[in-house]
């Protein structure tokens, strides 16, 4: 009996552990957004560089991305050089939330501009449509403009191999 | 430059840490006495190269070193030098880092402290002690590291710490807790020795006892401290909320309470050996899965500060070498344990058996809670929470009966104790606390609660008992002065410990159950009814402060006609993350609090306001804090800082007596 009994909590500890195996593929902060499957809601904003009016209508007739950032945003400037190199693949919309326009414009000019358009939102209106939660963001955007995907937080190698990357080929 | 010597330094501490866990423990397995003597030296350069990269790491926030990447992630221009300090252990990465000098610091302590016991002894704890630390600080290098820079663009400004965290109860908080939850890390490093070496009598819970009863009293003021800012600056105005985090250090606490319940039994009468050791494993792994719990992602929580499923599955590894590799090493040796002697159906140990099986339940019913969700989760049942119903539904009527046997315990004799007339004290203890238990709800006013009536009462139980405990052996001893001196520091600590928890038990009795509580709409110039105050808002200005803004509204609180106290609660907004945080006022009493917290702005110069008088809140902490207190005064006691000479000799007399 007192032979087995001590094994016992060796079991218990191996079923804990096969829970915990399977929880760590699970993430209890995934919001799924009520906006995939929508699409971008509308709007009318100038372009950060060229002080062009933008609407939904303008952006691109391919899938891209719409990225979420602000100069305030210290995860944005990180995650900036793997952007940079992601738009020579595909294009990357920018939605400058929240921020001033000389500070963006000189993060910008220090750091490189990637972005295919630049959309000046400093009142933070469409991040609000969007749902946005913090800087950075970024959503998946088809080629007829439907949202198929939000990335809260950075988006690096792992992100765009394991999430971006199988949703880009589905939608292509 | 400077943050590569705090790097370098970490690395040396790793290195050093595989040196700590092969050298002492090859040297043990090979009877060497130069391998073994190594231990103490390696344990002080470890605590040492720790130290250095601690300090470089603070130096690189007290210097805004934006360079260091975790630096400009949780610090700013604006950030006040001591918040500057405290944001060292603000995240991640530098709470990895201060959990680690601690676990170097208990080594310290070990290796300094450890002359009572034979070398071997102390070098194949601290081995185990190394191989804990060459697993933690592995994590750190490879998925962790806080001195990751950011070069050669390095940021002008920071991101700033989380403001949650710009509080003064976090600077003293984690490193209480951690204080906690490592020191129990000895415990386990003794419990290891023993199996390892295969000497599983008595002696090692004579050796692990102090240590054990210093862990707890830290987790236990640590626990405290984070209850404590909870209830002032989450500005919910609760003190427990059952957050996974919590029940993370609840549950080891819970252990780590039996566990120096049943090290008492082991030591003064070599039973329940292979329990203790169990309890001595289940209390350093329970700590580190709350570890892994917080840090890999797989519960979510208002505490949690990163996750990283790379990161999840380093801690999953460390978690199945340190707790499988433990409790596969227990299971081979302790079905070897004998267990000596018998003890009677009433008697001091069968006491202790009780006390230990009911925390050991309530630990389990805490632990089971807080996975609930992820078992849920993992067979495809979707997401789901278990909320306070379910803790308290459990945990309340276990505390319940625990308390009832409280009373019992230190009245009782080891081996057979059924003599009626020692628990003679009790009859007078029963009488006075439930008499007073049920009149209280009725003096206090409002309408008649019997859960306060039950409450009060247990929490009047174990008080009074305590104290007609202490009472009979000042007359036994003959004065208060010769019982103090002559009597067991550990007997002391107990009584500061048992009156601490019917302390605690009667605040959290009151708050709740007898919270005033009101949600109003206030402007300037309007007054509202306190309990027995009336408050007044007179001004609403816009303060600014370091790095933020706040809303601030001035509130007169008047006593009858006379002004009583002018309080001034804010809302923030800091600037570099734009999060709201609320600032309550607080006026901190004997018998009540006053709490006030502004809510949200309503318009037209109105603001929602929350408003309560919290009876007798404070007395939780108070209770806390003499049971922190209490386990400080234990390890006074001059028997554990005897050589080894002594006792043996001391052993012998034993022995003869017994």
């Amino acid at each position: 009996m007192n032979r087995l009994m001590v094994w016992l909590p060796l079991g218990v500890f191996a079923i804990l552990v096969g829970f915990f195996f399977k929880g760590l593929t699970l993430d209890p902060r995934e919001q799924p957004s009520a906006l995939i499957g929508q699409p971008v809601p509308a709007f009318e904003l100038t372009d950060l560089n060229t002080g062009q009016l933008l609407s939904r209508e303008m952006l691109p007739k391919e899938p891209f991305l719409l990225n979420v950032w602000a100069s305030w945003c210290i995860t944005c400037q990180v995650e900036h050089p793997y952007l940079t190199k992601l738009s020579e693949q595909m294009p990357v919309v920018g939605l400058n939330y929240k921020d001033t326009e000389t500070a963006a414009k000189n993060w910008l000019q220090k750091l490189g501009d990637p972005y295919a358009m630049q959309i000046f939102d400093p009142s933070g209106r469409l991040g609000l449509d969007l749902g946005v939660a913090g800087a950075p963001e970024t959503f998946l955007v088809d080629s007829s403009g439907v949202i198929h995907l939000r990335i809260q937080g950075e988006v690096n190698d792992r992100v765009f191999t394991q999430k971006i990357q199988p949703m880009l080929e589905m939608i292509q | 430059m400077i943050p590569e010597i705090g790097h370098f330094a970490l690395v040396l501490a790793f290195g050093v840490s595989i040196c700590l866990a092969v050298f002492p423990l090859y040297g043990y397995l090979t009877n060497q006495n130069g391998f073994c003597a190594t231990a103490k030296p390696l344990a002080l350069l470890q605590g040492l190269a720790l130290a250095v990269s601690f300090g470089v790491l603070m130096y690189g926030f007290l210097a805004h070193d934006f360079s260091i990447k975790y630096v400009a992630d949780n610090s700013n221009l604006d950030l006040p030098w001591y918040f500057r300090m405290s944001a060292v252990w603000g995240a991640h990465e530098g709470s990895l880092l201060l959990w680690a000098l601690i676990l170097g610091f208990w080594g310290v302590a070990v290796a300094l402290f450890s002359r009572g016991i034979p070398d071997h002894m102390s070098a194949l704890v601290l081995s185990v002690m190394g191989m804990i630390g060459v697993g933690f600080l592995a994590f750190m290098l490879f998925t962790s590291n806080p001195f990751v820079r950011i070069l050669p663009f390095a940021p002008g400004n920071g991101a700033d710490l989380n403001p949650l965290l710009q509080d003064p109860g976090l600077i003293f908080h984690p490193p209480m807790l951690y204080m906690g939850y490592v020191g129990l890390s000895v415990a386990f490093a003794f419990a290891m020795a023993s199996l390892i070496s295969g000497k599983l009598d008595a002696t090692w819970a004579r050796w692990s006892r102090p240590w054990t009863t210093v862990a707890w009293a830290f987790l236990t003021l640590g626990i405290a401290l984070g209850s404590w800012w909870a209830y002032y600056e989450l500005g919910w105005g609760g003190w427990w909320f059952w957050d996974p985090v919590e029940n993370a250090s609840l549950i080891p606490w819970l252990i780590a309470t039996a566990l120096m319940h049943s090290l008492a039994v082991t030591e003064k009468r070599g039973l329940f050996r292979s329990w203790t050791l169990l309890l001595a494993i289940a209390g350093f792994s329970l700590s580190l899965l709350g570890t892994f719990l917080v840090r890999s992602g797989v519960l979510n929580s208002v505490h949690a500060f990163a996750n990283d499923p790379e990161r999840g599955v380093f801690i999953l590894g460390f978690l199945i070498v340190v707790i499988g590799g433990s409790l596969t090493l227990y299971a081979l040796r302790a079905s070897k344990v004998s267990e000596p002697g018998e003890f009677g159906w009433i008697s001091r140990e069968s006491f202790l058996l009780f006390n230990n099986l009911l925390l050991t339940v309530m630990a389990v019913s805490v632990l089971l809670g807080t996975l609930y969700p992820l078992f849920v989760d993992a067979i495809g049942g979707g997401k789901v929470s278990v909320g306070p119903p379910f803790f308290n539904a459990v945990f309340v009527p276990l505390t319940a009966i625990l308390v009832s046997g409280m009373a019992f315990g230190p009245l009782a004799k080891w081996r057979q104790s059924d003599d009626p007339k020692l628990y003679r004290p009790l009859i007078v203890t029963l009488i006075v606390s439930v008499a007073v238990g049920l009149v209280w709800p009725s003096i206090f006013g409002g309408a008649y609660s019997i859960a306060t009536a039950v409450g009060v009462t247990l929490a009047l139980w174990i008080a009074i008992a305590t104290g007609l405990d202490v009472v009979k052996k000042i007359a036994l001893y003959g004065g208060i002065s010769a019982t103090f001196s002559r009597i067991e520091k550990g007997t002391i600590g107990m009584w500061l410990a048992h009156f601490g928890v019917g302390v605690m038990i009667f605040g959290v009795v009151m708050v709740e159950n007898h919270t005033e509580h009101r949600d109003v709409r206030m402007g300037v110039g309007d007054s509202q009814r306190l309990g027995s105050y009336n408050v007044r808002m007179t001004d609403l200005a816009v303060i600014n402060g370091p790095n933020y803004v706040a809303d601030q509204a001035t509130f007169q609180i008047y006593q009858a006609e006379t002004l009583y106290k002018t309080v001034t609660p804010q809302k923030r907004r800091y600037n570099a993350s734009g999060m709201v945080m609320t600032e309550s006022a607080i006026d901190s009493g004997f018998t009540r609090d006053l709490y006030i917290a502004m809510g949200e702005p309503l318009g037209e110069g109105d603001w929602a306001v929350r408003l309560s008088v919290k009876p007798f809140v404070d007395w939780i902490w108070a209770g806390a804090f003499l049971m922190g207190l209490g386990g400080f005064v234990s390890i006074t006691d001059k028997r554990y800082r005897k050589r080894i000479k002594e006792e043996k000799a001391e052993a012998a007399v034993e022995g003869a007596t017994a």
